[in-house]
C-alpha cells in the first residue's frame, strides 16, 4: 500500500480549500513534469517504460543525499532538541538545492542509460519488463542496504529551496511557484524539442521503425536519447518532490503512485501531446487526490474501501482509454507531410498499425 | 459457368482507398491473370476477395452465394484457397506440419491428400521433416501452393507466385499451375511476369491505379500495344 | 503464444489463488488432509472452481479488451498497456473482496523431511514439483502433438496465414486463453500452498516469471520449466551471500545477462 499517499492527503486537507488547492496544484505540477517525461518516451517515441517511479526515486534520493548535511552533523529536531547521527545515510554534502536537482537529473539519466543499453535494441516489451523490475530492485536496495538511504525509515530534514523567501504557511506559495515554473520550463523546452528535426525522427521511429531505419537513422540511438532525456525529466520531478516534503522513504515510491498513476494521466490526457499529458495530470490528479476528501461523507462500507475503488478506477481508466479512445482526450496534432494526400492514412499511430496489420507482411518487432 | 464474381469493389487500408470500383469474373476451371504496374492494387484486390480486407463498396459472389463479408476461413470452407505473396508458410513448422495445417478443416483423408501433394511436388516429398524456414525460395513457394491445395479447392488464388524466383524455377511453377488447372481447379493469379502468365491464361485483366483498365483474352492482351506500353514495357525496363 | 507481455499474469494467479480459498475456507470444504500434504480433497473442487473462474475472466477480458485491440491492429504494445491496467484493477478487486490481510488454505505446519545433507523438503513441495512436471508434459504434448496445438502455433507464427489456411484464429485464441487461464489458476493455487495468500503475491512474481520465460526461450514450455528452476534456485541460493532483502534483484540480473548474451533464450524461441 502506498502509505505515503495517505500522508499526502493529510497534508493537503489541512487548512481549507485555498491551501488544499495550493498543495494540490503543486502536486499536479510535479506529476505533470513526470508525465511530460513519460510522454517524451512513450507518446513521442514509443519507448515503453513501466518503471517511471525508478527514475523519480533516483532523482529524489540523489538530490536529497547531496543536499542534506553530513549524517554526523548536529540537527535540530522540531521540538528544539539537538541530535546527531540519527539518520544513517551516505553522502550528506550540504550542496545547494539546484545542484542536487541537476545531479538528480543526471543520476536518473544514467539509470536510463544502464537499463536501456541491454534492452532498447530488443523487443519493445523487454524494456517494459526491465523497467518494472528496476523499480522493484531500487526499492529493495533502499530498504535493505545499511548506510545508504537510512533504509525503510527514510530521510528527513531535506533542505527546502528558497526558504528565505517566505516562512511558515506562506512558504507553500513559494513551493507552488517553483513547481509551476519548473513545469513551464520543461514544457516549453519539450515543445521546442519535439517540433525540431530530432522530434520528427522520434515520431517517425514510433510510426514505423523499419522505414526510419531505411532512411538511415540509427533508431536505437534515437530511442536511447529519448529514453535518457525522459528519464532525466522524471528525475527532476523526483528531486522537486523530495525537497517539497523534506522527507522521503521507500514507501513514497510505490508502483501505483509513481508509475501507474502517471500512465493513467498520459492515457487519459492524450499521449503524443504535451498539453494532453498536462490535462491528464490535472484530471487524474484531481480524482486521485480528491477522492479522499469525500471519504468522510461516504457510508462506512464504502468509506473504508475508497482507496481500493480509487485504484480500480485507475486500472479501468487505462484499459478503457486504450480500448475506446487510444488518442486520449486531446489527440496528437497531426503533422502530415505535404507529400501525403490523405492525412488519415499517415496520421495517428493506429492508422499505420492498422495498415500493417491488414498487410500480410511481417509486422512484429524487429527482433521477433 | 461463373465461379467467382466481384462487382464494383472499393477497398483499402484504413481511410486510404487503394482500389476503386473494380470488377472481375472467374469461370469454372479458367485461368485468369491480373496484371498492372506496382501499386495498382492487385494484391489488395485478392485480399479483399479473400476477406482479409473489408470492401467499402461492391459485392462479391462465389459459387452463387454472397461472400462480400465472409472471413478468410469461410472462403476456405466454401472451396477457395489463397497463396499470399510473402510469409506464405509457417516458418517454425516443418513441411508435413505445414501441409497438415493446410488440411486443418478436413475431417478425413488428410494423410491421403498429403501423400498426393508430396507426389505433385517431389522436391517437398524428399524432405517432409524439414523446417519451412530452411527451404529455398522455390521450395517454399511449392509448399505454399501445396498447403493451399490440401482442401481440394475449386479456386486457387495466387499472389505473384513467381516473384523473386529464378527463370528456371519460374517456369517450373507455371508448369505446376497448368497441371493443377488441368485437374479442374480455376486459377486467379496476380503476376509481374506478365508475358509468361498471360500465355497460360484464358483471360487477363489490367489494373491501373486501382481501376479496371482492360479485360481481354490472354493472347490478345499480349498483343495489345497499349498493354505493352503500359506494363510489359515497364517489366522489361525493370528486369 | 498470444504474443504479448501480459502484465496482468501475476494478478490472474492471485485471483485463482483466492478463488480456491473461497471454496476451501469460506465454503468450508477443507476435506481434511491428503496423506502428508497440508491440504485436503477439498482442494480438487477448489482447483476446478479456480480454473473455471480464471478461464472465464480471461475469456471475458479477451472479448472486452484484447479482441478489440486486435481488430484495430493495436499490436502487442497496446495490449501490454491494457494488461497493466487490468492487473491494477484485479489487485484492487481482490483487496476489495478479501482485504489486504494474508491468508492460508489451512492452518498447521507442513513437516519438512530431510533428504540429504541440509536439504529439507516439504511434502507439499514434492507435490508441487511433480504436478509442475506433469503439466509441462501435458502442455508440450498439446502444443506439438495435437491439431489444436499445431493450430495454436500456426496462429502465433502468422495469424493472417492461419486464417488463409482455414483456421478460425479467434476461436484458437479463445482456446489458448482457456488453457492459459486454467494453468494460471493452478499456478496461483501452488503459490498459495507454498506461501501465504496475499493480494500482491502474484504481482511480485512478474519479474521472476518474465526472467524464467526469457531464459528458457519465449513460447517454449520445456524452456520455461528449466528457466523457472534456474531463476528459483539461484534466487534461493543467493541468500547465502547477499542480503535477503535483495532477493528480487537476482531474477533481474539473470534477465539482463540473458538479454545481453542470448536474447532468444537458452533453447531458442518460436518467435
Amino acid at each position: 500500500m502506498d502509505l505515503f499517499a495517505i500522508d499526502l492527503i493529510v497534508l493537503v486537507t489541512f487548512g481549507g480549500a485555498v491551501n488544499w488547492t495550493v498543495g494540490f496544484l503543486t502536486t499536479v505540477a510535479i506529476f505533470g513534469i513526470v508525465a511530460l517525461g513519460l510522454n517524451l518516451q512513450w507518446g513521442y517515441t514509443g519507448v515503453f517504460n513501466f518503471g517511471v517511479v525508478a527514475f523519480f526515486m533516483v532523482g529524489a534520493y540523489t538530490s536529497a543525499l547531496l543536499t542534506l548535511p553530513h549524517p554526523d552533523a548536529v540537527m535540530v529536531t522540531p521540538s528544539g532538541a539537538e541530535v546527531t547521527g540519527v539518520l544513517d545515510y551516505a553522502g550528506g554534502f550540504g550542496l545547494p538545492v539546484p545542484v542536487g536537482w541537476l545531479a538528480g537529473m543526471g543520476a536518473a539519466g544514467a539509470l536510463a542509460l544502464i537499463v536501456g543499453l541491454p534492452t532498447l535494441r530488443l523487443r519493445h516489451d523487454f524494456l517494459a519488463i526491465a523497467t518494472i523490475g528496476i523499480a522493484a530492485i531500487l526499492r529493495s536496495i533502499a530498504n535493505s542496504i545499511e548506510g545508504l538511504v537510512n533504509r525503510s525509515s527514510g530521510l528527513s530534514g531535506i533542505p527546502r529551496f528558497l526558504d528565505e523567501l517566505a516562512s511558515g504557511e506562506d512558504y507553500r506559495w513559494v513551493l507552488l511557484g517553483i513547481a509551476l515554473l519548473m513545469l513551464i520550463v520543461v514544457y516549453l523546452a519539450l515543445q521546442r524539442t519535439v517540433d525540431s528535426p530530432w522530434g520528427r525522427v522520434l515520431r517517425a521511429i514510433r510510426e514505423n521503425e523499419d522505414t526510419a531505419k531505411a532512411a538511415g537513422k540509427n533508431t536505437v540511438s534515437f530511442r536511447m536519447q529519448s529514453f535518457v532525456l525522459g528519464g532525466m525529466i522524471m528525475g527532476l520531478g523526483g528531486a522537486i518532490f523530495a525537497h517539497r516534503f523534506g522527507a522521503i522513504a521507500p514507501t513514497s515510491f510505490s508502483d501505483l503512485l509513481g508509475t501507474f498513476l502517471i500512465w493513467a494521466m498520459l492515457m487519459v490526457g492524450g499521449s503524443g501531446n504535451n498539453r494532453g499529458a498536462l490535462l491528464g495530470a490535472l484530471l487524474v490528479g484531481f480524482f486521485w487526490f480528491g477522492t479522499p476528501l469525500i471519504q468522510e461523507d461516504l457510508p462506512d462500507f464504502l468509506g473504508n474501501r475508497v482507496f481500493m475503488i480509487r485504484q480500480l478506477v485507475i486500472g479501468l481508466l487505462i484499459v478503457v482509454f486504450v480500448v475506446a479512445r487510444p488518442q486520449g482526450i486531446l489527440p496528437e496534432r497531426r503533422r502530415v507531410s505535404r507529400f501525403v494526400s490523405d492525412p488519415d492514412s499517415a496520421g495517428g499511430r493506429w492508422a499505420s498499425l492498422r495498415a500493417r496489420f491488414a498487410g500480410s507482411g511481417p509486422r512484429s518487432s524487429p527482433e521477433a | 459457368m461463373t465461379l467467382l464474381e466481384a462487382r464494383g469493389i472499393s477497398a483499402g487500408y484504413g481511410a486510404a482507398e487503394i482500389i476503386h470500383d473494380v470488377s472481375l469474373r472467374v469461370g469454372d476451371a479458367e485461368i485468369v491473370t491480373i496484371i498492372g504496374p506496382n501499386g495498382a492494387g492487385k494484391s489488395t484486390l485478392l485480399k479483399t476477395i479473400f476477406g482479409l480486407l473489408r470492401s467499402s463498396r461492391g459485392r462479391i459472389t462465389f459459387r452463387g452465394s454472397d461472400v462480400t463479408r465472409a472471413s478468410a476461413p469461410k472462403m476456405v470452407a466454401a472451396g477457395a484457397a489463397l497463396v499470399p505473396q510473402t510469409d506464405n508458410v509457417f516458418p517454425s513448422l516443418n513441411v508435413r506440419e505445414n501441409l497438415q495445417l493446410g488440411g486443418y478443416r478436413r475431417r478425413r483423408g488428410t494423410a491421403v491428400r498429403l501423400a498426393e501433394i508430396l507426389r505433385l511436388f517431389p522436391d517437398l516429398g524428399h524432405r517432409p521433416a524439414e523446417r519451412a524456414a530452411n527451404l529455398s525460395g522455390g521450395q517454399r513457394q511449392m509448399l505454399a501452393i501445396g498447403r493451399a491445395l490440401m482442401l481440394d479447392p475449386v479456386l486457387l488464388c495466387l499472389d505473384e507466385p513467381t516473384a523473386s524466383l529464378s527463370p528456371r524455377m519460374r517456369s517450373q511453377i507455371f508448369e505446376r499451375i497448368r497441371a493443377i488447372n488441368e485437374q479442374g481447379v480455376a486459377i486467379l493469379m496476380v503476376e509481374q511476369n506478365a508475358k509468361e502468365a498471360l500465355r497460360l491464361s484464358d483471360r487477363g485483366y489490367v489494373l491501373v491505379a486501382g481501376r479496371n483498365a482492360l479485360e481481354q483474352p490472354g493472347e490478345q492482351l499480349l498483343a495489345n500495344p497499349d498493354v505493352g506500353r503500359l506494363f510489359l514495357g515497364q517489366e522489361t525496363a525493370s528486369a | 503464444m498470444l504474443k504479448f507481455a501480459n502484465f496482468a499474469h501475476g494478478d490472474l494467479m492471485t485471483l485463482g489463488m483466492f478463488l480456491a480459498l473461497a471454496v476451501v475456507v469460506d465454503a468450508g470444504l477443507h476435506g481434511g488432509a491428503i496423506g502428508p500434504l497440508s491440504f485436503g480433497w477439498g482442494m480438487i473442487p477448489a482447483a476446478l472452481v479456480a480454473m473455471a473462474g480464471v478461464a472465464l475472466v480471461v475469456l471475458g477480458l479477451d472479448w472486452l479488451v484484447f479482441r478489440r485491440l486486435r481488430a484495430r491492429g493495436g499490436g502487442f504494445i497496446t495490449m501490454a498497456v491494457a494488461s497493466l491496467g487490468i492487473g491494477i484493477g484485479l489487485r484492487a478487486i481482490v483487496q476489495l473482496i478479501w482485504g489486504p490481510t494474508a491468508f492460508r488454505y489451512q492452518s498447521g505446519i507442513n513437516e519438512a523431511t530431510t533428504i540429504f545433507w541440509d536439504l529439507k523438503v516439504k511434502p507439499d513441495q514434492f507435490f508441487i514439483f511433480g504436478l509442475t512436471l506433469l503439466l509441462v508434459v501435458v502442455v508440450y504434448l498439446l502444443l506439438y502433438r495435437t491439431k489444436l496445438g499445431k493450430a495454436m502455433r500456426a496462429t502465433a507464427d502468422n495469424p493472417d496465414l492461419a486464417e488463409v489456411a482455414g483456421i478460425e484464429t479467434e476461436q484458437i485464441r479463445r482456446w489458448t486463453w482457456v488453457i492459459a487461464g486454467c494453468l494460471i489458476a493452478v499456478a496461483g493455487i501452488m503459490l498459495g500452498i507454498q506461501a501465504q495468500l496475499r493480494f500482491s503475491a502474484g504481482f511480485h512474481l512478474i519479474l521472476p516469471m518474465f526472467a524464467a520465460v526469457i531464459l528458457g526461450g519465449i513460447g517454449n514450455p520445456w524452456g520455461a520449466l528449466v528457466g523457472g528452476m534456474v531463476v528459483g534456485i539461484s534466487q534461493e541460493v543467493s541468500t547465502e551471500w547477499i542480503n535477503t532483502g535483495l532477493k528480487p534483484a537476482v531474477p533481474f540480473l539473470i534477465l539482463i545477462l540473458m538479454l545481453l548474451l542470448r536474447p532468444r533464450g537458452l533453447f531458442g524461441s518460436t518467435i
